[in-house]
């Protein structure tokens, strides 16, 4: 699998919201004052009237996201993903998640990526707090195409939706024959050592070491888990039948990840040997995108050296 | 309604609420109790609304209350307008009930659209819902109620702010300033300061209502309702006596969340007159 070219998954959320704008009157987009971050301006020219903007007030946006739901609208929230979860987790739970509205919460520059901003700014801990709340769906796309086709998926999907998406530049790989289905796992490569489940950025860096691994006669299935709830268990368990290892990859502490999740699955219905590839129980820094997923731990070589370790606990 | 059904119907909600909380040993009746003639006047007065109940609630006025502790009114005044069996507030707090300590969506209950609890999160709801109508062209109103305790909570705040900038004035906003909340009086706890002065200044047409006075809370709301539609949303700052109606309740926070025991019951009972008859 080869990459096309660069660009950010916050762009193929801004691409995709102009589409939808243009074909569900019903979708409005919410901004808590990061317009340029979000990508929305082609949103905003075309369909004023249907953006709303709601300052630095992000418990607001949640409360009124959930009002617009109640009328029968499909709003978009958008800030980044710490201002998305963390500080607003209360008005998910109780005004979003429990009251069973269908809201997008869409939240940029998530993760370590992110990058010079600092800690204050990467979260490492949304997807954990958002698989906890009872029906959220919770999605974190790997490229540009990935977060347009899934910006679109879950506009048709009725119930709260968690979409994670991040900052840098990022290699596109998937195209249009990439179907994007909501909890359906994506294989990208079949192999019979070792399943290597990534989502989000991280899933790059896992077909980088695949490729690699390759050279060195080691076969891995690589499957994207762009849906981290509800998970696909039937394609984790039909993979891990065939390879007996696991690796997961993802931009997000070990504690409460994807795989966390996948653990669980395994431990109930197919004891496994499973490494992890994430943030281990750390606060991030300042610094350049490489320069962090290399001093965290989230790079190629650590997703070849878990696949190593996991190959060796057969 | 006329007033003298009105204050009949007033009568029946607030034994409604007594014999609910005694019933389920818990609750919390002293602002239920307060907010009565309220509940009452708008339910079965001024509200434009459909008992076969609709969540989106097009073509309809929309009621959202964020201080959803007092839910034994709002329960009582959905039953007796219509939208589920009154016999069902038997069931208040207890298990499998539609009808949860505070209101929620997620047992199907009709009347209720969003859950509250969680304080301070109800006026942002009604934004969200007024600017739908707006964007539908929907000329009904938003009322929305809150607490004065729950004022402490910052995102109203962003709330009365975002109102104003974006002129959302089909929104009717109540705050039920009976002075207390469950520590003691809010000027004990936290002051709330001049409060007509701080929504003043947020950008809000800011009326007064005496809440306990079922002539003027008709008069005000009718007030409020002409005041919509003038880039402006509204607030209505209603005096209310928490536990208003059963005398040992009235004048102290200590009623807040709390039930009357079976003597207590028979006391605040024999205060209030059964009109219609209870469930």
């Amino acid at each position: 699998m080869e990459s096309y070219g660069k660009k950010a998954t916050r762009n193929g959320y801004g691409d995709a919201m102009l589409e939808l704008g243009r074909q569900n009157p019903n979708v409005v987009a919410l901004c808590a004052d990061l317009v340029g971050s979000l990508k929305i301006q082609g949103f905003i020219d075309e369909f004023p009237e249907r953006f709303i903007q709601v300052g630095v007030a992000e418990a607001n946006m949640m409360g009124i996201a959930a009002g617009l739901a109640t009328a029968g609208k499909i709003p978009f929230t958008g800030t980044f993903a710490n201002f998305s979860t963390g500080r607003v987790y209360d008005q998910i739970r109780q005004s979003i998640a429990y009251s069973h509205k269908n809201v997008k919460i869409c939240a940029s520059h998530a993760g370590i990526s992110l990058g010079e901003d600092g800690a204050t700014h990467q979260i490492m801990e949304d997807i954990a707090m958002m698989k906890a709340l009872p029906g959220m769906v919770v999605i974190n796309p790997c490229d540009y195409e990935q977060t347009k086709q899934a910006t679109f998926a879950i506009a048709e999907h009725h119930g709260p939706v968690y979409l994670r998406f991040g900052r840098p530049g990022w290699p596109m790989f998937i195209t249009g024959e990439h179907k994007f289905e909501i909890g359906k796992a994506l294989q990208l490569s079949e192999g019979s050592d070792v399943s290597i489940f990534a989502t989000g950025h991280l899933v790059w860096k896992a077909i980088e070491a695949a490729k690699q691994l390759e050279t060195q006669g080691v076969s891995c299935e690589v499957i994207n888990i762009h849906t981290i709830k509800p998970l696909d268990e039937e394609a984790i368990l039909d993979s891990v039948s065939k390879t007996q290892c696991v690796v997961t990859a993802e931009e997000h502490q070990i504690l409460g990840g994807l795989g966390g999740s996948i653990a669980q699955l395994l431990a109930r219905k197919m004891p496994t040997p499973i490494e992890f590839v994430g943030m281990n129980d750390k606060f991030g820094e300042s610094g350049t995108t490489a320069d962090l997923l290399e001093k965290y731990g989230m790079d190629t070589p650590n997703v070849i050296e878990a696949v190593k370790t996991a190959i060796s606990r057969k | 309604m006329e007033i003298q059904e009105l204050q009949k119907m007033a009568s029946q909600v607030r034994r409604d609420i007594i014999r609910m909380v005694h019933s389920a040993t818990c609750g919390h009746p002293g602002a239920s109790l307060g907010c009565t003639d309220f509940f009452t006047a708008l339910y079965f007065k001024v509200l434009d609304h459909n008992p076969k109940f609709n969540m989106e609630g097009k073509g309809e006025d929309m009621f959202f209350l964020s201080n959803g502790h007092i839910s034994p009114v709002w329960y009582s005044v959905l039953a007796r307008s219509g939208y589920f069996p009154i016999s069902e507030l038997a069931t208040f707090r207890k298990l499998d009930s539609r009808l949860q300590g505070h209101p929620a969506t997620h047992e199907g209950l009709p009347g209720v659209r969003v859950a509250s609890g969680s304080l301070g999160q109800g006026m942002s709801v009604a934004i969200g819902v007024a600017l739908a109508k707006k964007l539908d062209g929907d000329d009904k109103l938003v009322y929305c109620l809150t607490g004065d305790g729950e004022l402490q909570e910052g995102q109203n705040w962003e709330a009365m702010m975002f109102a104003a900038h974006h002129k959302v004035d089909n929104l009717i906003v109540t705050v039920d300033w009976n002075g207390q909340q469950i520590d003691g009086a809010n000027d004990d706890v936290i002051s709330l300061g001049d409060l007509p002065a701080k929504w003043t200044s947020f950008g809000w047409e800011v009326l007064h209502m005496s809440g306990n006075d079922m002539a003027d809370v008709l008069k005000v709301l009718a007030e409020a309702k002409a005041a919509t539609g003038k880039g402006k949303p509204v607030c209505i700052l209603m005096k209310t006596d928490m536990g208003y109606g059963v005398d040992y309740m009235m004048g102290t926070h200590k009623w807040h969340g709390k039930a009357p025991n079976d003597e207590q019951a028979e006391a605040a009972l024999a205060q209030l007159e059964e009109t219609i008859g209870d469930y």
